[in-house]
């Protein structure tokens, strides 16, 4: 007898993704509903979606979502958590929202030290928008605002929101992690589980940064986007856990 | 060995051929029919119940799939 294993995980909805052919959004998507799952937390979690691609999460989560104003999603979930400790509030962020117009609620919601968990899914432009530059995006990297490629000197430099995360003294967990192959997917799902893990032990404030392909605005195909997330990306942004002091806080 | 197969959803696939990367057999290709999206899904080439069939239902299509389009059995 034939033995199922691996199917839909039950906080996701059977909705058709409206994503592109080979986003990363909706692996990690998937990847937050199996934790969501495997930790049993389903009735007790709210989500915050954020101003993006990512804006109709809550057509695919099967969990309690609150929408956010633009970059504000920490800010509202922040509200969420205090007003109801014992809820597990997760916001959902790519680049173009946490990194460049939600940058001081980030700061200051880590410094603060507030029991969030944030999924940071880093693709390196404005997705939505048409692909647009981002302030992560990578020198050298063509975008529609940067046709000839990213140049520092005109454009600035990339920007590591993980690692300034890191330096604020009430983050607890930050790890940055990729999808482009099933490995680093299977890191990711440990990473995000870790990151809800921290937020119910009461600790602090989590980060899971998931470099995530963008195939349709990076003109590549989904598997030469994952190549270049693995050759080219990780030269910018390195792949490891930035800040771990879950053991020493006991 | 063990053995496997999976089942491809042909109208959540959305033909990115990511599984075809991940799979270490070659058992998946892109099909020539069109699905209701307008895309070319892929499809899995072997039979579920054929004995010769490589697919061990290791799941890293499934895994690597950003539809969740695939469901693996194993056995």
């Amino acid at each position: 007898m034939a033995k199922q294993v691996f199917k839909r995980p039950k906080s996701l909805k059977e909705n058709v993704f409206h994503y592109c052919p080979g986003c990363g959004h909706s692996i990690i998507h998937r990847l937050v509903a199996e934790v969501i799952d495997e930790l049993g937390i389903r009735e007790r979690t709210v989500g915050v979606p954020p101003a993006g691609c990512a804006v109709l999460a809550y057509n695919y989560l099967d969990v309690d979502m609150g929408e956010a104003p633009h970059g504000r999603a920490v800010a509202v979930a922040t509200g969420i958590k205090r007003a109801r400790p014992d809820l597990v509030v997760f916001t959902y962020q790519g680049d173009g929202d946490i990194a460049a117009i939600g940058t001081a609620e980030t700061v200051h919601a880590a410094n603060r030290g507030e029991r969030l968990t944030v999924i940071f899914v880093n693709n390196g432009v404005y997705g939505m928008t048409g692909g647009q530059m981002a302030p992560t995006t990578i020198l050298g990297q063509t975008t529609t605002t940067t046709p000839g490629g990213r140049i520092a000197l005109r454009d600035g430099y990339p920007l590591d929101l993980s690692q300034m995360l890191a330096v604020a003294a009430g983050s607890v967990y930050i790890e940055r992690t990729s999808v482009t192959s099933p490995k680093n997917i299977m890191k990711t799902k440990k990473a995000i589980k870790k990151a809800f893990q921290v937020q119910m032990d009461d600790l602090g404030f989590a980060l899971v940064e998931v470099l995530s392909p963008c195939p349709t605005n990076w003109k590549l195909s989904p598997v030469d986007a994952c190549k270049w997330v693995d050759e080219e990306v990780v030269k910018s942004y390195p792949l490891k856990v930035i800040k771990d002091t879950t053991q020493s806080d006991g | 060995m063990k053995k496997g197969f999976i089942r491809i959803n042909t109208e959540l696939c959305k033909g990115c051929g990511l599984c075809i990367a991940a799979c270490p057999k070659g058992s998946i290709k892109i099909s020539h029919k069109l699905n209701v999206q307008g895309y070319h899904p892929a499809q899995y080439t072997e039979r579920e119940k054929s004995k010769s069939r490589k697919c061990t239902g290791c799941a890293l299509c499934a895994i690597t799939c950003p539809d969740v389009a695939i469901e693996v059995f194993r056995g």
